[in-house]
Order: structure tokens, then C-alpha cells, then sequence
């Protein structure tokens, strides 16, 4: 089955294009690019990189723009979706969708209004596992945006391995984090996946940070052979 | 020991992870051991050494279990508490006697309870999601235990303990499941 996955570069986008390649043919990366930055449905830091991620897993790219209000970026995204449908002849949708019962059930009607599948392999994971899986499988995730106490701008470009996953397990337990972000309390940007045929690197990047809130802008970046 | 079956288009497919992982998650924390089995690699031997089984969802679009439902006829011999979630209920419905119809929910949705039961969270409703395309006329002789606006949301098999439920509960109505797993403790 040729699948199109919904990427925004962080982490579940990309784990949910690698479990559905184990199963399946992925044939495109779809992205929507929102002009408004409090897009219910799409926002996230850095999706300005996804060409990159594209370029370095030899993934075709559907990119739509929305401006990002409420229910007219559904449309844009039933657009985009019938646009990799009529491309690259997709028969169904990945998500990387947790939790998210408001997109994920967006996402299913849509889908079902265009007669394709729909498919969220992370959907109620266990989280501790996820990122045992995410860190063991090669992947190379950096966080890129912070939105919660008690994240310090320290976190902006760490990346994540085996110690900043404990110290979210302590954020966990005292500040009642979500281990994998789902709450929105932080964002991520993969540089490096198993299905990569290059890596991403940063060249240039300026920190914005204030009031437990921030992201990691990046400004220059490039493929190299891993 | 719970038998976990996926009814899916292929054993191991992407509706494993969405549709029985999180039952396998909460099986996991009512502290019982389970076993996976999708429907195509089942023989009515291992029904014999299991405390229950719960037959789980599958994608909104993998509608193949409905036209090989005949390999699900083991349920008949099965003595063990049986849960059907949304694939799983239609699956109970062919099997028994009732049947499927197109009928189609997506999302959260407002559940009635019509009769009360310790499987359910209490009356009068309750929020449930919902993932299906079809829905279901219960076998003659089952109890509807609860409905929305667009179908039958639970059923139950009075002289048995076998109940099907057209919700997710594995999302947000965790209590179902275990309140099902504790029957198959007893």
C-alpha cells in the first residue's frame, strides 16, 4: 500500500514514517506550512526544514501553505492530501498522532471523505517505551521549541539521548510533563533517521527565549554523508 | 492470560499498533499476562487455556474481517468473557446471529446508557470515541446496554458473559477494559 506520511519534522512524524515504512510504501512526506504561528493544527518550529528531511530520506514533498484559522486549514489539508493522492498515487494518510483526539479525528474524516486509509502507529503508545524505541533505533532528535515550566533554554538544541529523557521523567513526575511532549510543553526536529540517506546539520541557529518559553531557530543547515 | 485478537487486513499490520497495543497497555497494568493472535492464525486450541479474549478494533477503512467472518465460528466454543470493540462487536454480531449495516461515527460522542451495567460507566451517558463505518443489529436474544444517536454502542449476551462495545474504550474509557479483565479474574 503507498502511503503519504503527515510530517512536521519532530520526532512522532518521522518514528510513524519509519513503522509505516516496516509494513508498507511510503511514496511522499506531506506538510502544510501555517502563516499563523497558533495554527490548531500544524504549528511547529522549523517546518522550513522538512524539504531537508525529505532531500536526506529521497521522499518526494507535498507542501501546501494555509493561513492557519480553525477549519479552513482542514480543507488546506484535505487539499494537500488529494494533491499526493493525484502525485504519487497514495492510498492512504500516516499521522504521527499520540493522543490528539481533536486531529486525529480530523484527520480520519478526511480521509474517509477521500476514500483513503488512515493510519496512526504511535496513537496511545506507551510512552516510556516510545522513547526507549526512538533513542535505540537511530534516530537523532534535538528539541526546538519549549512552551512549559520548568524547561530553561538550555534545552533548546540538546539533544535527545539517554539523559534528557530521564531528566524529563523527573519533569514528569514534579511538573506533571507529558514524557513525550504530546501536552505541547515541548517541540522537536530530527536530524538523523534510520531511513535517512544523509543527515541534517546545523549551521547557524539563534536561540529565543523567555518566560519558560522559546524555540531554537534555524537559520542555515545542510545534508552531509552520515 | 487474555487472548488478544486483531482482526486486521494482515497480522502485524499498522492497525496492531493502533487498535490492540493500547489494550495491550491496559492489560498490562491490570497485572495480567496476554497473547496476541490476528484472526487468520487461529485454531481452537488456544481458546482452551485463556481467561478471556478481546477481540479488538481496526482501521476505519480494513473492512476484510466481514467477509471472512467464518473464521471467527471458534467464538462459539469459546466459554471464556469475550469483549468485542468496534470490529470486535461486528465480528460478535455476524457470529451470533445479527448483522452490520453502514453507519458511520468519527470522534468523541455522547453514549446512553439504556441499561445499567458494571461494565459501563454509570447512566445516564457518558463521552466515548467512536472510529467505524459500519454499525450493528444485535444478535436475537442480546441486551443493548447502551446507544448513541447513531447506533448501538453495547451489547451483551445475557446467557453468557460476552459483550460487545462499538466505542474505543482503549481511549479515554480505559475502565471498561478493566472492569472486563476483572471478570475474567474471577
Amino acid at each position: 500500500m503507498r502511503l503519504g506520511v503527515l510530517c512536521s519534522g519532530g520526532k512522532d512524524s518521522l518514528y510513524a514514517c519509519y513503522r509505516a515504512m516496516q509494513e508498507e510504501e511510503v511514496a511522499c512526506l506531506i506538510t502544510m506550512k501555517p502563516k499563523n504561528p497558533e495554527s490548531y493544527m500544524f504549528h511547529t518550529p522549523n517546518l522550513h526544514l522538512v524539504p531537508l528531511q525529505a532531500e536526506a530520506a529521497r521522499l518526494p514533498l507535498v507542501s501546501v501553505h494555509t493561513e492557519g484559522k480553525e477549519e479552513e486549514e482542514l480543507v488546506d489539508l484535505a487539499g494537500a492530501i488529494s494533491i499526493a493522492a493525484e502525485r504519487h498515487g497514495i492510498e492512504g494518510v500516516v499521522t504521527g498522532a499520540l493522543m490528539s483526539v481533536y486531529q486525529s479525528s480530523r484527520i480520519q474524516r478526511i480521509c474517509r471523505d477521500l476514500d483513503l486509509w488512515c493510519f496512526n502507529p504511535l496513537w496511545y503508545t506507551d510512552p516510556d517505551a516510545y522513547m526507549e524505541r526512538l533513542l535505540t533505533s537511530g534516530f537523532r532528535v534535538i528539541v526546538s521549541g519549549v512552551f512549559s515550566a520548568p524547561f530553561d533554554a538550555s534545552w533548546l538544541g540538546r539533544e535527545l539521548d539517554h539523559r534528557a529523557v530521564k531528566d524529563l521523567n523527573a519533569y514528569v513526575r514534579e511538573y506533571r510533563i507529558t514524557l513525550t511532549g504530546e501536552g505541547g510543553e515541548y517541540e522537536t526536529l530530527v536530524l538523523d533517521a534510520p531511513f535517512f540517506q544523509k543527515r541534517i546539520v546545523i549551521e547557524k541557529s539563534e536561540i529565543h527565549y523567555r518566560n519558560y518559553r522559546g524555540v531554537l531557530d534555524v537559520k542555515q543547515a545542510h545534508l552531509e554523508e552520515r | 492470560m487474555i487472548l488478544l485478537v486483531d482482526p486486521g487486513y494482515r497480522s502485524g499490520s499498522l492497525p496492531r499498533d493502533e487498535f490492540v497495543l493500547p489494550v495491550v497497555r491496559i492489560v498490562e497494568r491490570s497485572g495480567m499476562s496476554w497473547i496476541y493472535r490476528h484472526y487468520d492464525d487461529m485454531d481452537d486450541e488456544e481458546v482452551l487455556d485463556i481467561q478471556g479474549i478481546i477481540i479488538c478494533g481496526t482501521a476505519l477503512k480494513d473492512n476484510h474481517f466481514i467477509a471472512h467472518v467464518d473464521r471467527f465460528a471458534w467464538l462459539n466454543g469459546a466459554m471464556v468473557p469475550v469483549l468485542g470493540i468496534c470490529a470486535g462487536m461486528q465480528i460478535l454480531c455476524l457470529t451470533f446471529g445479527g448483522s452490520v449495516k453502514e453507519g458511520c461515527e468519527i470522534g468523541m460522542t455522547e453514549v446512553n446508557v439504556t441499561v445499567p451495567h458494571p461494565l459501563l460507566p454509570p447512566p445516564p451517558s457518558f463521552q466515548a470515541y467512536e472510529l467505524h463505518s459500519f454499525s450493528c443489529d444485535p444478535p436475537p436474544g442480546w441486551e443493548t446496554l447502551a446507544v448513541s444517536c447513531g447506533c448501538v454502542q453495547a451489547i451483551h449476551d445475557p446467557n453468557r458473559p460476552r459483550f460487545g462495545v462499538m466505542f474505543h474504550p482503549e481511549v479515554r474509557n480505559d475502565r471498561v477494559v478493566e472492569v472486563f479483565l476483572e471478570m475474567c479474574g474471577d
